[in-house]
């Protein structure tokens, strides 16, 4: 965009209220991306940018969908929250978007939801978080803790024979939520509570010392002894590297992460770290054409050798797969129609499989075991011996244990109570869903 | 008494006429242009607009601190917050079984956490007028303690504005702590509806925005009040030469203690308008560079000027709007650059070059009149 | 377990065949044995390791290192078994593990890994050890016992029995005794326990707490009483650690603060850039690596004066093209400095990446310098420290001892009076705000090897920065050094108890009402400077 265009825009203080309202049926698929350019989230949120934009250039290659190009519109929402929801309104209101791909927080996504869903939109969300959701017009392409978290422990234990756990995460929302389903999940599984250690820590915490020894400690009571870690970006490299200096090793003490993938160990130098574990639903190091391909795609479109993928980025290159297949299916980009045609659209995922879109909004996925290698990389140790569908609501959550998600006529309720044969508890749910 | 003095102030009498003629314009043409109409205002530009008149109410609750006392808090962020939080828990409150898992009483990240009563201090919040009380009262006890700790030990300067900055930072660790029973990091959200009115409707934005609009009016009636009466003068007199005023027989601290007690209401009622509009609230609006930000606009518009302090508000949000639309990428340098050339072209801020223009006018008319730059 | 039977074995055929010369055959054993590794099913991998150690092959080690660090893999089309000497990127460098020779480099869809995972790692990390055992080096015997801890089963007794015969070092002797005693208190040992009562080692108490928890009433009473002995010893440990741990956080500070101390304490401009200061001396450090790739050392060293001239470069041009015009405007250079900041933190963004960028530890500054099993002090942070206090040691010098210190002095404490004795204040100035800005960049390079390198570095360590310089009092070096040390030690000691959230939350309030108590902070400034 030429600087006077910025200036004129800038300038213009009606520019805000002119609203697009002419459209021509050959006007282009218009996508949405609402990833944080700008601010803490950033260092996550471009690559994801980055890749929808990749991905939107390559269908156009093939065509576009339905005769008509697709294009990117791409919004900075500046990691601040309030500001996800206004630009989605913006998205959805002013620029009157097809779908969004967006979203890495929590928070994030629970700030743009009501707007999503007063606005009838699509939004796709790409990143692993801790379920307790299922709404009508959220895609939910990450995992759900019963993709992640609950096979790693049973990795852990039944492999590795782990008998005593350390569950340590930043204070929020995801951690604490996974922490509670892994507790109950453990005790039902024997292991008494004195054997479980909790520990939360800031955003960006970055001294470790004090904790690293209480694990340490923790971990001399002659029962072997791994460290499930919910820990969040930024506060992960001082953890490692505290880990490594203190002496602990794989080994000894294993520590099995949900949040730390190729892009956060890029910032790492990962020789000391080498034999930790991550639990995801794809590795750059799979082992696999397709995977090879788009990995050969990626370092051509970002132009630089050392790019390296995601588990996230899998997660957007399968949603954007099934909106396509979707408005193919539906044979339009109406929004209802996509919402219906697309669950049990099923695509080619990228480690040799294929996902599934569920009635509950969430998809299948394998759930792969990596070992931290010392080029950065995973090495698959173990996987899941077959898909896993998403759980929206925790089976180990005592609030949650009687609801399912099943957005198919004529159910079409996210929050159907099993128990009470109910949608719900409340009659406006109700009729909200009626509408 | 000392309220209706300003209104026959000729600056205040021009500030309300331009906020009051902008509500009409917007009103009448967000309802009675038709959809297509370039001029048609959207129910999105409302909200927008809502918020900015938000920011511009905390902006006026600084520069009420900083212009006329010469405190400069680093953390008016915390008051605005805790106005914002007493309105989302009122919010959350009137969800009531709305909730995804239909507790009648819990909010839902409480039964998430499997809390199973509600913590004391979410009592009371199901009512409006308990949670518009403490709407005031919470910024404003926190206010007057900090305050009255602060002012009595006579912490002045840099001292004052980063033990604020504490403060404010102090906070925001406090609620982001999940066992605080705030929400932790997803703080409050998925809001149904204010005294009955649907949230998610557009007359409901409208009449939020015009409600905010008429609250930036009050304030700023209230702030000028208070600048211009006996008691602003002293804290001018404050703000000039501490030492002196307190020689003089003034009690320094009780001035400085009421005005900044004031100003953090005002915070308060800023952040209750803004949490309905914006739909969330959360810790990080207590992050010590918000705080920070919102010194940037007062100085952007001018300082101890009020009128400035909303310019200044208003143009620096519209201009992050536009631009992280326009230029997601290189926003942050548009900003960024923005306020270092203004702080050092415009030490005076907008209003100042303003003032200047209309010094120039009346030095033109009236070659001795001297009055206008005071 | 039968990996450490044949262990003996392969120590035994060692032996033998260290005098024979190498043969390099066409039909080379080594080949089908490495080809019954990557073939092995995850139950038969155990097998296939065996296989190799107990052939008596003196390449084995290198192979089975090579299988522990992910470095086997075969090539699909030929199935041959390949050493990988390089994996970044998408083509990999690679060897023939029979003869060593470099095969030129493969696309990575040509190979697959042989894999491993951490329990089969566990154990080549006990057969790599054993063979260590008989190294010259006393101090490597002394690590692989070490590493033997808590790792010997029944058919390494009589082993390492052998090798304690021989053993002539005590320290080693100790461990190996000690790896002994606990694998038999596993056993139910009484005597055991004695030689463990003493010992702080980690796998020491785990076996001990295990023997406690036994239904041999006298075994769990001995133990019991071993364990309090050593839990005495252990209290004292913890209290040393947790002062190491306070000194360190607050070294990290008095670092990242000391920069500030001069610009914000000296000359008055509330530098909100500070932080980004500190992270253009984090990132001249990563540019350093990648100048001299393979030598991290050498690049730090280097990066210590690079970090500082570029950080004190920003900080000239800075200073000249906006600070300078808003003297005696102390609040709006906040401003000013505020927007930099955000320009600053862009620019890395955009013009490197808004990913956080790999700065490598060196090897003398990894690991941990042992006092004993329980107590060992983190290498990186020792350095910190040192350095924080070097820094410290020669900006007191400065600003005692040279004559730049006494015109700062002289200009802060009177400008007009300076000038008028002939000092030119605006040289001052552009020297002050570089040296503390060069001070900033000191902080980044330390920082580059404690916690992330990213766009981020600096807004983490603002506000800490601020209120280190605050509470020891603006303008005072010493103040700052205090306030820092202090405060880091007062946070970790509340850790433990509050955890590590509520504890920095006590420490901000213990600040606010301190201030009230002392509203100049710890050392205020006195005379005629304080009240400019």
């Amino acid at each position: 965009m030429s600087l006077k265009k910025h200036v004129k825009l800038g300038l213009s203080a009606l520019a805000l209220s002119i609203s697009f309202n002419s459209v021509a049926a050959e006007d282009p698929i218009k996508v949405g991306i609402l990833h944080s350019l700008s601010g803490t989230m950033a260092i996550s949120e471009t690559v994801l940018k980055d890749t929808v934009e990749m991905l939107i250039e390559q269908q156009n290659a093939k065509g576009g969908v339905l005769g008509r190009q697709m294009e990117a519109v791409v919004v900075d929402p500046a990691s601040n929250w309030p500001l996800f929801a206004e630009k989605a309104r913006e998205l959805l209101a002013q620029e009157k978007v097809d779908v969004i791909f967006g979203n890495w927080t929590s928070v994030s996504r629970k700030s743009v939801l009501p707007v999503v869903e007063e606005l009838n939109g699509l939004l796709f969300y790409p990143v692993q978080y801790e379920g307790e959701e299922s709404s009508e017009n959220v895609f939910y392409t990450g995992a759900a803790p019963n993709q992640q978290a609950i096979p790693a422990v049973n990795y852990l234990m039944n492999e590795i024979g782990v008998e005593r756990w350390v569950l340590a995460g930043t204070d929020y929302v995801y951690p604490r939520t996974t922490n509670k389903i892994l507790e109950t999940y453990l005790m039902d599984m024997g292991v008494a509570k004195e054997d479980i250690m909790i520990n939360y820590t800031p955003f960006g915490h970055s001294d470790w010392q004090n904790i690293v020894s209480d694990i340490k400690r923790f971990g001399s009571a002659g029962k072997k002894t791994a460290v499930v870690s919910t820990i969040n970006g930024d506060a992960n490299v001082p953890f490692y590297r505290e880990l490594g200096n203190q002496g602990i090793a794989a080994s000894d003490i294993p520590v099995v992460a949900f949040s730390v993938g190729e892009q956060e160990l890029s910032g790492i130098d990962t020789a000391p770290l080498v034999g930790h574990l991550a639990a995801w639903n794809y590795f750059m190091s799979v082992d696999n054409d397709a995977n090879y391909d788009f990995i050969d795609q990626w370092i051509e479109h970002t132009g630089n050798e050392q790019a390296v993928t995601n588990d996230p980025m899998e997660a957007h290159y399968i949603g954007f797969n099934m909106y396509v297949e979707a408005v193919k299916k539906a044979g339009t980009t109406d929004v209802d129609a996509v919402k219906d045609a697309i669950i049990g659209v099923t695509v080619p995922n990228l480690t040799g499989g294929y996902a599934a879109m569920m009635p509950n909004h969430h998809i299948t996925k394998p759930v792969l075991i990596g070992e931290i290698q010392d080029n950065g990389q995973f090495s698959v140790v173990w996987e899941t011996p077959s898909l896993v569908a998403g759980d929206a609501w925790s089976d180990y959550l005592p609030g949650s244990r009687d609801m399912i998600a099943d957005w198919r006529k004529p159910m079409f309720c996210g929050t159907f109570n099993t128990a009470t044969g109910t949608c719900g508890a409340s009659a406006g749910e109700m009729a909200a869903a009626d509408e | 008494m000392w309220l209706t003095r300003p209104l026959q102030e000729r600056s205040t009498q021009v500030f309300l006429g331009v906020l009051f003629a902008a509500l009409v314009v917007v009103t009448f043409l967000h309802l009675f242009m038709p959809q297509d109409s370039a001029l048609h205002v959207s129910a999105f530009t409302v909200t927008l607009l809502g918020k900015y008149l938000c920011y511009a109410l905390l902006a006026v609750a600084v520069d009420l601190v900083w212009g006329y006392l010469g405190i400069l808090s680093l953390g008016h962020g915390a008051f605005f917050a805790l106005g914002g939080y007493a309105m989302g828990m009122y919010l959350m409150r009137q969800i009531g079984d709305r909730g995804v898992y239909g507790d009648p009483v819990l909010p839902d990240f409480m039964v998430f956490l499997n809390w199973l009563e509600l913590p004391w201090f979410w009592h009371g919040f199901e009512m409006a007028w308990f949670a518009f009380i403490m709407v005031l009262l919470a910024p404003g006890l926190l206010a007057l303690v900090f305050g009255f700790l602060a002012f009595r030990s006579r912490v002045t300067g840099v001292y004052l504005s980063i033990i604020t900055q504490a403060l404010t930072f102090a906070l925001m660790l406090a609620f982001f702590r999940n066992e605080m029973g705030f929400g932790g990091n997803n703080g409050l959200t998925d809001f149904k509806d204010i005294l009955g009115f649907n949230l998610r409707t557009d007359a409901t934005r409208l009449g939020l925005f015009i409600a905010t609009g008429i609250a930036l009016a009050i304030g700023y009636v209230i702030c000028r009040g208070i600048v211009t009466s006996k008691l602003g003068r002293v804290s001018v007199a404050c703000r000039d030469a501490e030492a002196r005023t307190r020689f003089l027989g003034y009690r320094v601290e009780r001035v400085q203690l009421f005005v900044f007690v004031v100003s953090a209401m005002l915070a308060g009622v800023a952040g209750a308008l803004y949490v309905p509009q914006v739909g969330i609230i959360n810790p990080s609006e207590f992050s010590p560079l918000f705080s920070i930000e919102i010194v940037v606009w007062v100085a952007l518009g001018g300082r101890a000027t009020l009128y400035g302090a909303v310019i200044g508000a208003i143009l620096v949000n519209y201009a992050k709007t536009v631009f992280t639309g326009i230029m997601p990428d290189a926003w942050l340098f548009a900003l960024g650059g923005l306020f270092v050339l203004v702080t050092v072209f415009l030490p005076k801020g907008i209003a100042g070059l303003l003032q200047k223009r209309r010094k120039a006018k009346t030095d033109n008319d009236t070659p001795t009149g001297q009055e206008a730059t005071a | 377990m039968s990996i450490c039977r044949s262990l003996t074995l392969l120590l035994i055929a060692l032996v033998c065949l260290l005098s024979l010369p190498a043969t390099a055959q066409e039909d080379d054993p080594g080949k089908a044995l490495l080809i019954n590794l990557a073939d092995a099913p995850a139950s038969k991998v155990e097998e296939a390791v065996n296989a190799i150690v107990s052939s008596g092959d003196e390449r084995a080690r290198g192979w089975l290192e090579a299988y522990g660090n992910n470095r086997l893999s075969r090539v699909k089309d030929t199935g041959q078994v390949v050493l990988v000497l390089n994996n970044r990127g998408r083509d990999w460098e690679i060897a023939d593990p029979l003869t060593g020779e470099n095969m030129g480099e493969m696309s990575r869809r040509e190979l697959d890994r042989v894999a491993i995972n951490n329990r089969i790692r566990g154990q080549l990390e006990g057969i790599l050890a054993m063979l260590d055992l008989n190294a010259k080096d006393p101090d490597v015997r002394e690590a692989s016992a070490q590493d033997m801890m808590g790792k010997v089963d029944a058919s390494l007794v009589a082993p390492l029995e052998a090798r304690l015969e021989q053993e002539e070092n005590a320290a080693v002797r100790n461990r190996i005794e000690e790896a002994l005693a606990i694998y038999r208190v596993g056993e139910g040992n009484l005597e055991a326990v004695d030689v463990l009562a003493g010992s702080l080692h980690p796998r020491a108490r785990a076996a001990l707490n295990e023997a406690a928890r036994s239904d041999n009433q006298e075994l769990a009473a001995s133990a019991t009483k071993a364990l309090e002995s050593i839990e005495q010893k252990l209290k004292l440990n913890r209290a040393a650690e947790t002062l190491y741990f306070g000194l360190s956080l607050g070294s990290v500070l008095v670092l990242a603060a000391i920069g500030l101390a001069i610009t914000f304490g000296v000359m008055g401009v509330i530098n909100m850039a500070h932080g980004e200061l500190i992270m253009l001396g984090a990132y001249t450090t990563w540019g350093m690596q990648q100048l001299f790739p393979g030598q991290p050392g050498l690049a730090l060293i280097l990066s210590i004066p690079a970090g500082f001239m570029v950080a004190a470069t920003a900080g000239i041009i800075i200073e000249r093209s906006v600070i300078q015009y808003l003297k005696g405007r102390p609040l709006e250079t906040l401003l000013a400095t505020f927007g930099i900041s955000l320009i600053l933190q862009q620019l890395v963004r955009t013009v490197i990446s808004p990913q956080n960028r790999t700065v490598v530890t060196p090897d003398w500054m990894s690991g941990s310098l042992v006092i004993n099993d329980a107590l060992s002090l983190t290498l990186n942070r020792l350095y910190v420290l040192a350095f924080a206090l070097i820094v410290f040691a020669g900006l007191m010098l400065i600003m005692r001892k040279t004559r730049l210190g006494l015109e700062v002095r002289a200009v802060t404490q009177n400008r007009a009076m300076a000038r008028s004795m002939g000092i030119r204040a605006t040289r001052v100035d552009i020297m002050t705000f570089a040296l503390g800005s060069g001070v900033a960049g000191l902080a980044g390079v330390a920082l580059s090897q404690l916690t992330n390198v990213g766009p981020n570095l600096g807004q983490n360590y603002i506000i800490d920065s601020f209120m280190v310089v605050v509470f020891g009092g603006v303008g005072n070096l010493w103040g700052t050094l205090i306030a820092g040390l202090s405060l880091g030690t007062i946070n970790q000691l509340l850790e433990p108890w509050a955890g590590a959230v509520l504890a920095k939350i006590i420490v901000l309030v213990f600040i606010i009402l301190f201030i009230q108590k002392r509203p100049k902070g710890l050392f205020p400034q006195k005379g005629r400077a304080a009240e400019g």
